[in-house]
């Protein structure tokens, strides 16, 4: 079990990790999302003792990594795939940090069949691709055999195949009553493979939640519709208090899961409509709605035609231009909150 | 396999309705989700030691290109110069000035040191390079172990290299070269001596490349302290000067190992005997202890 508390890093004048407390249970996959420097690599160097919080605590089973006299057969840790030296064979690279923990001989050659890269244990590091480094580092996190295992981005650079090995790898490790905690950016990726959810955005909690609970408190429903008589139908909902916003290429957006309500109000004024179908935002959606507020980074879509339906998290009322990822839902979400 | 039951939880039962987005109260909620066993591992638990660190770093250093290089370079240097060195004072019928031929042997050396200067810098700063400090410190959590694990196993290494190839110049050096017969103190301080003057001079590179964290900075740094009094001295042409560019030139390292082989340079105030040693040790340990101080607080 992983415990923090009011852990903060501050570097300079930037606050890295901001209060954050929150617990790591053992029996399940935790996931740690937030978007790029949100502070979940720095938060996993707080708790593997590498970077001193500024503030805060953070204990392992009670105690600080430091105080664990074996690391390695406690804690298994991926942060960096990078985090080696190229010139060392895989089979050198987990011998050293084997021996470091009185860890076995044998064991380098098991996990190196567990990850799959037996074939090219004596090949030099450097040589390695993206995703043989990967399951390099994921190799040295097995190791010791630990009952806590923290990935940071651990399918970065995998293939689909790679993927869904890491996937399964993890829920195994959680259903043999480890402490699994992984971090990511994909919400898609980590509905599937956590049963918990830890989501930061600027170094704040955002979101301590059951998967589950997430979605449904996430997840913006609507109802789409398309009619040839727009205009009127527009009214109709208008005045029974369903607003509808025009989506474009003919499309209207009602908020709320009313699919009933709107289709017996077109029935009730004889008006034709071409599609009623309610939409569930998706998980992506969802994680974007959350932290919207926080994104530091954003990546400007000047060029192109604006996508409706992209990754600006839209309704799709305007054209993107110049936000960012979640930018046109924040701007929305303010803009309701001002009209009641 | 062994199997521990953890301490029953606070036991509220989960509230099925959904709950506001609320952080604190998910928290409270998740706080009661059932229990599960913890895992416990197959493999025997042992509390590790230096003993354990010493095993790995001694695979580290052993396991890569650079420590072949620099040293197989280093060999090449101490040996071919020693040699070269040897044939022509023979050949010349060199006056050794009723000195032994032992001292012939520094010219090697000299160049050789660079080399061991760069091995203890890569030692430590191709894990800060490479980003591997991490995986190492995750792995031995204390600090202060890991550097003195690479202390030990570098020096242990480089003394032993070191001491072989001055011993071995030295013995043909002596058959080649006609001269005074050397006396046991000069023996001893030719082969273990300049081992363990290298050597030390190796450590205070690991030192630096441990406070400076970048190898090609801390090799920078090593060859300025190395070379960069000699160079000064040259340029002091004014009279007020002149006690510093003497001191310059006594103190500086290379000076003092030709004086720790027994041939003084600009006169016979500089050091002598053994206290080229003592120097390099006293300096190597004030720059390793601000190593090992500064290693703990900062950030890996
Ligand atoms: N050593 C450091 N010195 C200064 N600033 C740092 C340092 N490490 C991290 N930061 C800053 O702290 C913030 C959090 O970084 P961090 O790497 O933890 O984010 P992250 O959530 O892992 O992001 P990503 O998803 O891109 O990996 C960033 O703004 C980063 O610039
Ligand atoms: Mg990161």
């Amino acid at each position: 079990m992983i415990e923090l508390e009011g852990l903060t890093k501050r570097y300079g004048e930037k606050v890295a990790v901001n209060h954050l407390t929150f617990t790591v249970r053992p029996g399940v996959v935790t996931g740690f999302l937030g978007p790029n420097g949100a502070g979940k690599s720095t938060t996993m160097r707080m708790l593997l003792g590498l970077d001193h919080p500024t503030a805060g605590d953070v204990r392992i089973d009670g105690r600080h990594y430091e105080q664990i006299r074996h690391p390695l057969k406690y804690i298994g840790a991926l942060l960096d795939a990078k985090a080696m030296h190229g010139g060392r064979s895989a089979f050198n690279h987990l011998l050293c940090l084997a021996q470091s923990n009185g860890i076995p001989k044998s064991r380098v050659a098991e996990v190196l069949d567990t990850v799959g890269l037996t074939a090219v244990a004596r090949k030099k590091a450097k040589g390695f691709s993206l995703g043989m480094g990967q399951r390099l580092g994921i190799a040295g996190a097995l190791l010791g055999d630990p009952q806590i295992l923290m990935f940071d981005e651990p399918v970065n650079g995998l293939d689909p195949e790679g993927i869904h090995w890491i996937r399964n790898l993890m829920k195994g490790l959680a259903a043999q009553g480890r402490t699994v905690f992984v971090s990511s950016h994909l919400m898609s990726e980590m509905a599937l493979t956590a049963d918990h959810l830890v989501v930061i955005g600027q170094g704040r909690l955002l979101a301590d939640t059951s998967m589950a609970d997430f979605i449904r408190e996430n997840s913006r429903s609507y109802v789409r519709l398309r009619s040839p008589q727009q205009e009127r139908l527009r009214d109709v909902l208008g005045q029974a208090g369903v607003p509808a916003v025009e989506a474009g290429s003919g499309i209207l957006e009602v908020d709320g899961a009313r699919s009933e309500l709107i289709g017996e109000l077109a029935a009730e004024h004889h008006l034709v409509l071409h599609e009623l179908s309610p939409q569930q935002a998706s998980l992506e959606e969802a994680f974007m709605q959350l932290t919207a507020e926080s994104v530091e980074y954003h990546a400007h879509s000047d060029t192109g035609p604006p996508d409706t339906n992209g990754w600006a998290g839209g309704t799709g009322t305007e054209a993107v231009s110049g936000g960012g990822w979640g930018e046109q839902w924040a701007r929305e979400q303010r803009k309701r909150k001002a009209g009641g | 396999m062994l199997r521990t039951l953890p301490a029953p939880q606070n036991a509220t039962p989960q509230q099925p309705q959904p709950q506001p987005q609320q952080a604190q109260q998910a928290q409270q909620q998740w706080q009661s989700a059932p229990q599960v066993d913890t895992y416990v591992s197959p493999i025997p638990i042992t509390k590790t030691h230096l003993g354990h660190a010493l095993t790995s770093e001694w695979t580290k250093l052993r396991s890569v290109r650079s420590t072949m290089w620099t040293l197989g370079v280093m060999l090449a240097l101490v040996l071919g110069i020693g040699t070269l060195i040897g044939i022509v004072a023979a050949s010349a019928d060199l006056d050794l000035d009723g000195a032994s031929a032992i001292g012939l042997g520094s010219f090697g050396i000299l160049l050789g040191m660079l080399c061991v200067m760069t091995l203890g810098v890569l030692t430590i700063g191709s894990e800060y390079g490479t980003g591997m400090i991490r995986t190492t410190t995750t792995a031995c959590p204390s600090r202060s172990r890991i550097l003195a694990a690479k202390s030990i196993v570098f020096f242990a290494l480089v003394f032993v290299v070191t001491t072989l190839a001055a011993a071995l110049v030295a013995a043909l050096q002596t058959a080649m070269v006609e001269g005074a017969s050397a006396t046991g103190e000069e023996w001893l301080r030719g082969t273990v001596g300049v081992g363990l003057f290298v050597a030390t001079l190796g450590l205070l590179s690991l030192a630096v490349g441990a406070l400076v964290r970048h190898s090609a900075g801390a090799i920078t740094i090593m060859i300025g302290v190395v070379l960069l009094p000699l160079v000064l001295a040259m340029f002091m042409f004014s009279k007020s000067m002149a006690d510093l560019q003497l001191f310059l030139l006594q103190y500086a390292v290379p000076s003092q190992l030709i004086a720790f082989y027994g041939d003084s340079v600009a006169g016979g105030t500089g050091p002598t005997g053994w206290e080229p040693l003592w120097i390099m040790i006293g300096l190597t340990a004030v720059a390793l202890g601000a190593a090992f101080l500064t290693t703990e607080t900062r950030d890996v």
